[in-house]
């Protein structure tokens, strides 16, 4: 998959979801995605990117602009070197949170984008990897 | 330290979230609000969410919160101004706000909070009676 442009950004506190937010949202811009489709990646983008703050005491955020012939998408990668999850299903449910909130980071963020991966190890962390076709 | 600002307007609170909320600003307007509705007996908050382009399940939690404890409080929440991209991304991510009154501008909010609050003098009438007790229980001694 070729990929035309990438970026990392550090998650240590939760002004690097506010600065995730905002660097997904100008490369949604600069995709082409419309309004709705930018709103829903950059809300994506702010569930995972806090979830790896939350759960995995920080991480990592990619970016990277994907170009398949004349297909566009945007794909951003979070991942952090937290316990992991060792149900994966269960973490996937809506409504299961072992935090106190809704329960609808991961289960929320697949259902706004096209593509969802998710890997984890327990005691290693997580990675989960979305993308966001034009 | 960086707060979002509560306007009085009569017996009603209006809060405009015009930045991009990071956690710590969401978890203080939630006290700050709450203890804006005590001092002052307001008896509705009017949360103008128009500036958001975003709605996150952080942000809904305490949209919800906010909602939850200004009744407990005896005031009424209305949320208003949302953007249309930010409600379907809302609903598909799984969201629905339950128990939130919503209003499609501040205009349609502030009629919304007269209606919930309405039955207007009452507030008054208690005031009076309760200076009526207070003069009455004083007079004897």
């Amino acid at each position: 998959m070729p990929v035309v442009r990438d970026e990392l950004l550090r998650l240590e506190s939760t002004h690097d979801i506010v600065a995730v937010r905002h660097e997904v949202r100008e490369w949604a811009t600069a995709l082409g995605l419309n309004l709705v489709d930018q709103t829903k990646i950059v809300t994506a983008a702010s569930e995972l990117a806090r979830n790896a703050l939350e759960y995995g005491g920080g991480g990592t955020a990619c970016l990277q602009a994907l170009e398949e012939g004349a297909r566009k998408g945007l794909r951003l990668t979070f991942e952090d070197r937290g316990p992991g999850i060792a149900d994966i299903a269960l973490a996937m449910t809506d409504g299961y949170t072992t935090s106190g909130g809704l329960g609808l980071g991961l289960s929320g963020a697949k259902r706004l984008v096209n593509e969802f991966e998710i890997r984890s190890t327990p005691g290693e962390g997580t990675r989960v990897t979305i993308t966001r076709w034009k | 330290m960086e707060r979002i600002p509560i306007l009085g307007m009569g017996r009603f609170l209006l809060v405009t979230i015009q930045v991009d909320m990071h956690d710590r600003l969401a978890m203080t307007l939630q006290s700050d609000l709450t203890d804006r509705i005590v001092q002052t007996g307001a008896r509705g908050v009017l949360l103008d969410i128009s500036g958001l382009d975003i709605v996150d399940s952080f942000m809904g939690r305490m949209i919800a919160n906010i909602a939850a404890m200004s009744r407990i409080l005896d005031a009424e929440t209305v949320v208003v101004g949302m953007q249309p991209a930010v409600a379907i991304t809302l609903v598909e991510l799984g969201l629905t706000l339950p128990g939130v009154q919503t209003a499609l501008n501040v205009e349609r909010g502030m009629m919304l909070l007269r209606r919930a609050t309405a039955g207007s003098g009452e507030d008054e009438e208690i005031d009076e009676a309760l200076n009526y007790q207070d003069g009455d229980a004083s007079s004897p001694g």
